[in-house]
């Protein structure tokens, strides 16, 4: 192999591994800052608008995975035929979420459609049951009951 | 080797890796291929299940503890699987550096960052192992599940299930690399790498580690952001 090895090669190696380093780094605290922007705002926030955020994070979520597979895994660098032979296969993936994931979508409609029995149970409102050890936070609980039940 | 040679070069005519690569990083590739599918096929299950289910857990709500949390102090969903993903993302960094100082003849190097690569992991997998814990502490576990769907209506065991299979299949998989790296770490002082006169096998097992930090790429995403 042709590879040839040198202090300037070994600066450069680790000058790019830092560089991605800081791009995932930035790719994930977008992610997290994208995640409590969700979470702090949703309940006045268009579905359309969540499902827009969400689509986001997933796009930088693909882009983290192609900087550690380029560079982490060093594929970037191999010769065309080893990249082929790893990401060709890989595009089954494609075929495999977008038939899967519509496949569940269409039986949930077709289960609300026809079975309505199995619609409304999924549509009661349950309380939050613990079955922790903490002591604490049963009493808080049945407290809590309480309240709700002078209402 | 120049570009143009590259271009020049008849890969197929036999004689030589048409991949460029030695067998056993060739072999580690097609290793991890296939463990993609097994964890495409887990994760895809789980979003399809997910998509045929009328409601979901909150995520922000489940997982939104830390250890030495007060009681009673607010809810802070994402803060240890963010460090979590910081602590993975750093071993993989040092990995990478200890493979790099593999190519470069470094041993010093390769002991100092195969050192930090499993700290690194026995971190994330002490992490996971608070995390499994606290959930089975409220109730949560194969079978059972505490939590109620974002709407308030019931939900069904499908969530704590899929947490608890994909985040174990992935934790053991960390668990196997940490193994890996201390084999790697007792081979590289016994100085095996040395005599062989070079350090290939750090690589390989670099793959490995790398992997396992891209799957936790997705399990965070998918389990604990969307």
């Amino acid at each position: 192999m042709a590879h040839q090895y040198n202090a300037e090669t070994y600066a450069a190696a680790k000058k790019e591994i830092w560089k991605i380093t800081w791009i995932l780094s930035i790719l994930t605290l977008v992610e997290l800052a994208l995640g409590y922007w969700m979470y702090f705002s949703q309940a006045n926030m268009s579905h359309s608008m969540v499902m827009f955020i969400k689509g986001t994070i997933l796009i930088l979520m693909c882009a983290k995975a192609f900087y550690i597979v380029a560079y982490f895994m060093h594929l970037k660098h191999e010769i065309k035929n080893m990249i082929m032979t790893i990401i060709v296969p890989l595009l089954l993936f494609v075929w495999f979420i977008i038939s899967f994931l519509y496949e569940g979508n269409s039986y949930k409609k077709l289960r609300n459609t026809y079975d309505k029995h199995l619609q409304e149970q999924t549509t009661i409102k349950v309380e939050e049951k613990h079955h922790g050890t903490d002591k604490k936070h049963n009493t808080k609980e049945t407290h809590d009951t309480k309240a709700e039940g002078k209402h | 080797m120049s570009t143009t040679a590259v271009q020049n070069t008849k890969w197929w005519n036999g004689g030589k890796s048409p991949f460029n690569l030695e067998y056993g990083k060739v072999m580690m590739w097609y290793f991890l291929m296939s463990d993609a599918f097994t964890f495409g096929a887990f994760l895809i299950s789980y979003g399809t299940i997910r998509f045929s289910t009328n409601g979901w857990p909150d995520p922000n709500h489940v997982f939104s503890s830390y250890p030495f949390k007060a009681e009673g102090s607010a809810a802070a969903p994402l803060v240890f699987v963010s460090l979590m993903t910081f602590i993975l993302i750093v071993s993989s960094v040092t990995m990478v550096l200890a493979v790099q100082a593999g190519h470069h003849q470094d041993k010093k190097g390769v002991v100092r960052n195969l050192i930090l690569t499993i700290i690194g992991g026995a971190m994330f997998l002490g992490c996971q192992a608070w995390e499994w814990a606290h959930l089975f502490q409220e109730g949560a576990w194969w079978g059972k599940n505490p939590f109620v769907n974002a709407d308030g209506t019931h939900a069904t065991t499908n969530f704590t299930n899929y947490f608890f299979t994909i985040t174990g299949f992935h934790g053991f998989h960390v668990f196997s690399g940490v193994i890996i790296n201390i084999v790697m770490l007792i081979m590289t002082l016994n100085n095996t790498f040395e005599k062989r006169g070079h350090y290939l096998m750090i690589e390989k097992a670099g793959l490995y580690w790398h992997f396992v930090d891209l799957v936790w790429v997705f399990v965070f995403t998918l389990f604990y952001l969307v």
